[in-house]
C-alpha cells in the first residue's frame, strides 16, 4: 500500500516537473520555430527561404519527435511518426521538395503555432495550480504584514482580514490538491491533443492504401504470367513428350511378335523421350520452387545455389529460424537474380552473398568485384525482383559504380518461426 | 546381395523390389519413412541401401539424412541414394568422410536398368556412383580454372566417365579403346591435376571427386 501511494507521489511530481518544462519549452522553442518558419516561407519567392527552410523544418521535426517520444513515455499516448521516406539521393532542392509535398510537414507547421498556447495554457496548468496553491498557503496571509496596497494573489488586499488569510490559505490548498491530483491526467490530455496534430492522418492511410492496392495487382499480374508460363511449358514441353512415349508404346506392342528387333528399338527410344520429359519436367520445377529450398530452408538453398555457379560465390548465412514459404522462395529468388548477374554481366572473378534476420527484415546482400555500371532500371530482371520484394513491403538498393564493385541490399519484412529441432 | 529398399512411393518401392530381386538381390526390408529407414539399417546391416532423398515424416531430406546418420554408426555402410533432382550440396556431404560406398543418382536412371543395376553393385563393393549431371555441373564451375583447362577433350572425357565412379575397364569399354590407353589417359590426367596416381580404382575414384568438390 505504502509502495503505492508513493509510486502515486512520484507521478504527480514528476507530472509537475513536465508541465513546467512544457510550458517553458513552448515559449523557447515553439515560439521562435513559429516565427522563424515564417520569416523562411515568406522569404521563399527570393530564393533565401529554399535555403533556409529545410534547417528549420530539421528542427521542428526533432523537436515534434521528442514530443511525441514524450507522449509514448510520459502517458502512454503512442504518436506514430508520420513522415514520409526520404527518397533515394534526394538533395538541394530535391529535399525541400520532399518536406513540403509531405502533408505531416504542414501539420507540423500547424502544430508549433498551436502549441505556443496549449504547451502554455494546458501543459502548463499543473504547475500554475501547484506554484498558485502554494502561493496562496505559504505568502498570501502574510502578506498584509508585509503591504498594505495593490493585489493580493487572491483578492485586493485592502480586503485582507482574519477572514481573508484563512480563505487564501484554503483555496490555495484545494488548488493544490487539484494540481497534484489531476497533473498526471491533464498531461494525458496534452498528449492526446498533440497526437491529433502530429499523428498520421487520413491521408497517410490512403496513401498505403493505394500503395498496396498497386502491389498487389502487380503481384497478381506476375504470377498469372508465372502460370501461364507453366502451363505453356508442360503443355508444349513434357506433356507433348509423354503423348509421344505413350505413342511410341504402342507401336513397339504391335510390333513385338512380327519383329521383335523394332520393337526394341522403339523402345529405347521410348525411354529416352521419357528421360527428356523428366528433365524438363525438373526444370520447370526448379523455377517454381527449388526443391533444396523445401528440403534446407534459405540456408541450404542459397549454399547449393552458389555451389552451381561458375564463379567462387562466399556464402554467410545468419538466419535462426525459419521464415514463411512465400517469403523463402522470394528470398531465394532474388538472390538467385543478383547471383545470375554477377555471373552473366559482370565479369566478375567473386562473388559473395550475406544473408541475417536484423529482428525484424531479412536482410539480404550479394555483391561481386564485376566492372559494375548495373542500371536497376534497364534489366527486366532486377525490375521483376523489386516487384516480388516488394509485394512483401520488401526493398532493393543497387550501388554499381563504373568499374565495380556492385553491391544489392534487399529487405524482406518478416518474422521467423522457431528453428525445427 | 542383401538390399534394404526406401522409397515412400508405392508404385516406385513395388517396381525396385522387382527390378534389384530380378538381378539376384534379396530385399530384406522395404521402408517408406525416415525413422524405419535408420532402423533397418542398423538391425539389418544390409550389403547396401538404396534410398530416396525425400522421405515422411518431414518431406524433406530425411532418408539423406537418415542414411548419413547410419552411416555414423556403421563406418563405410554402401548407400546409393536417388532423387528427383541433384545438389552439389549433398554429393558434398554423401562424400565427405571419403570412405566410398556412396552412390547419388537421379531416379530416371533407374530406367537403364542395367546401368542402374551395375551402379548399386558398385556401391555395394565399396565403389562410387555419381550421377553424370552432378559430374558436368562440377566441371562446368571448375572448367574456368588453370589446370582443368589444360586437359585436352579425350581426357575431359575420362576425367567425367571416371567421376562417374567407373573403372578403368568400364571407360574403356564405354569410349571402345584398349584399358591401356585409359591408363595413359588417366596417368596424364592425375600428373595435370597434381593427384597422386593409386593402382585402385575406388580411391582414384574418391581422389579426383575430392579434387572436383574443393
Amino acid at each position: 500500500m505504502n509502495g503505492e501511494a508513493h509510486d502515486h507521489a512520484r507521478e504527480s511530481g514528476l507530472a509537475v516537473a513536465r508541465s513546467l518544462l512544457q510550458a517553458l519549452l513552448a515559449q523557447v522553442a515553439n515560439l521562435p520555430l513559429a516565427i522563424l518558419l515564417l520569416v523562411s516561407l515568406a522569404f521563399v519567392p527570393l530564393g533565401v527561404g529554399l535555403a533556409l527552410l529545410p534547417p528549420v523544418l530539421f528542427a521542428l521535426r526533432g523537436l515534434a519527435n521528442q514530443q511525441r517520444r514524450w507522449a509514448a513515455e510520459w502517458s502512454g499516448v503512442e504518436i506514430v511518426v508520420p513522415y514520409r521516406p526520404r527518397p533515394e539521393g534526394a538533395s538541394g532542392i530535391g529535399v525541400v521538395k520532399w518536406l513540403l509535398r509531405d502533408p505531416a510537414t504542414w501539420r507540423d507547421i500547424l502544430w508549433t503555432a498551436v502549441n505556443a498556447v496549449t504547451g502554455l495554457v494546458l501543459a502548463g496548468l499543473p504547475a500554475a495550480l501547484v506554484v498558485y496553491g502554494l502561493e496562496g498557503v505559504l505568502v498570501a496571509p502574510w502578506m498584509p504584514k508585509v503591504h498594505t496596497f495593490g493585489w493580493g494573489p487572491f483578492w485586493p488586499l485592502s480586503d485582507y482580514g482574519l477572514a481573508g488569510s484563512a480563505g487564501s490559505a484554503l483555496l490555495g490548498s484545494l488548488m493544490l490538491l487539484v494540481g497534484w491530483q489531476l497533473g498526471p491526467s491533464i498531461m494525458r490530455a496534452y498528449a492526446i491533443v498533440n497526437r491529433s496534430m502530429l499523428g498520421p492522418t487520413r491521408g497517410r492511410l490512403e496513401e498505403r492504401v493505394r500503395k498496396l492496392t498497386e502491389t498487389r495487382t502487380e503481384t497478381v499480374d506476375a504470377s498469372a504470367a508465372e502460370l501461364r508460363r507453366i502451363e505453356r511449358d508442360l503443355h508444349d514441353g513434357a506433356q507433348a513428350r509423354i503423348v509421344a512415349v505413350s505413342m511410341t508404346i504402342g507401336l513397339a506392342e504391335q510390333l513385338v511378335k512380327d519383329d521383335p528387333e523394332a520393337a526394341a528399338r522403339l523402345m529405347a527410344e521410348a525411354r529416352q523421350a521419357s528421360g527428356t520429359a523428366l528433365t524438363e519436367l525438373r526444370d520447370l520445377v526448379r523455377g517454381i520452387h527449388p526443391p533444396v529450398l523445401a528440403e534446407r530452408g534459405l540456408e541450404g538453398g542459397v549454399r547449393a545455389l552458389a555451389l552451381t555457379l561458375p564463379l567462387p560465390v562466399d556464402v554467410a548465412v545468419d538466419v535462426p529460424g525459419r521464415a514463411a514459404a512465400p517469403v523463402e522462395s522470394a528470398a531465394y529468388f532474388a538472390v538467385a537474380e543478383m547471383l545470375a548477374n554477377a555471373a552473366k554481366h559482370a565479369e566478375a572473378a567473386r562473388a559473395w552473398v550475406d544473408v541475417r534476420h536484423n529482428g525484424s527484415a531479412l536482410v539480404m546482400i550479394v555483391g561481386d568485384d564485376g566492372r559494375g555500371g548495373a542500371d536497376p532500371t534497364a534489366g527486366s530482371g532486377m525490375r521483376g525482383i523489386e516487384r516480388r520484394l516488394a509485394a512483401f513491403d520488401g526493398t532493393l538498393a543497387v550501388t554499381s559504380p563504373e568499374g565495380g564493385p556492385t553491391v544489392v541490399t534487399m529487405e524482406l519484412p518478416c518474422a521467423l518461426s522457431s528453428p525445427k529441432t | 546381395m542383401r538390399v534394404v529398399i526406401a522409397e515412400d512411393l508405392a508404385l516406385l518401392r513395388d517396381g525396385l523390389i522387382r527390378l534389384l530381386s530380378a538381378y539376384e538381390f534379396e530385399v530384406v526390408e522395404a521402408v517408406d519413412n525416415g525413422p524405419s529407414l535408420k532402423r533397418a539399417l542398423v538391425e539389418h546391416r544390409p550389403d547396401v541401401a538404396v534410398v530416396d532423398v525425400r522421405l515422411p515424416p518431414t518431406f524433406t531430406d530425411e532418408g539423406l539424412r537418415a542414411a548419413l546418420d547410419a552411416r555414423r554408426e556403421i563406418p563405410g555402410l554402401p548407400v546409393l541414394v536417388l532423387s528427383q533432382h541433384v545438389e552439389q550440396l549433398y554429393s558434398r556431404e554423401l562424400l565427405s568422410d571419403s570412405s566410398g560406398g556412396i552412390g547419388y543418382l537421379l531416379k530416371d536412371r533407374v530406367s537403364d536398368v542395367k546401368q542402374f543395376v551395375e551402379a548399386v553393385r558398385r556401391v555395394a563393393d565399396g565403389g562410387t556412383a555419381l550421377d553424370p549431371d552432378v559430374v558436368s555441373q562440377l566441371l562446368t564451375r571448375r572448367s574456368r580454372e588453370e589446370p582443368l583447362k589444360a586437359l585436352t577433350p579425350r581426357e575431359r572425357e575420362v576425367l567425367e566417365l571416371m567421376a562417374e565412379g567407373r573403372s578403368n575397364a568400364a571407360i574403356a569399354a564405354k569410349m571402345f579403346v584398349t584399358e591401356k590407353a585409359v591408363t595413359k589417359h588417366t596417368a596424364n590426367i592425375f600428373a595435370k591435376l597434381g593427384l597422386p596416381v593409386s593402382e585402385d580404382d575406388n580411391r582414384r575414384v574418391l581422389a579426383v571427386l575430392a579434387y572436383l568438390h574443393a
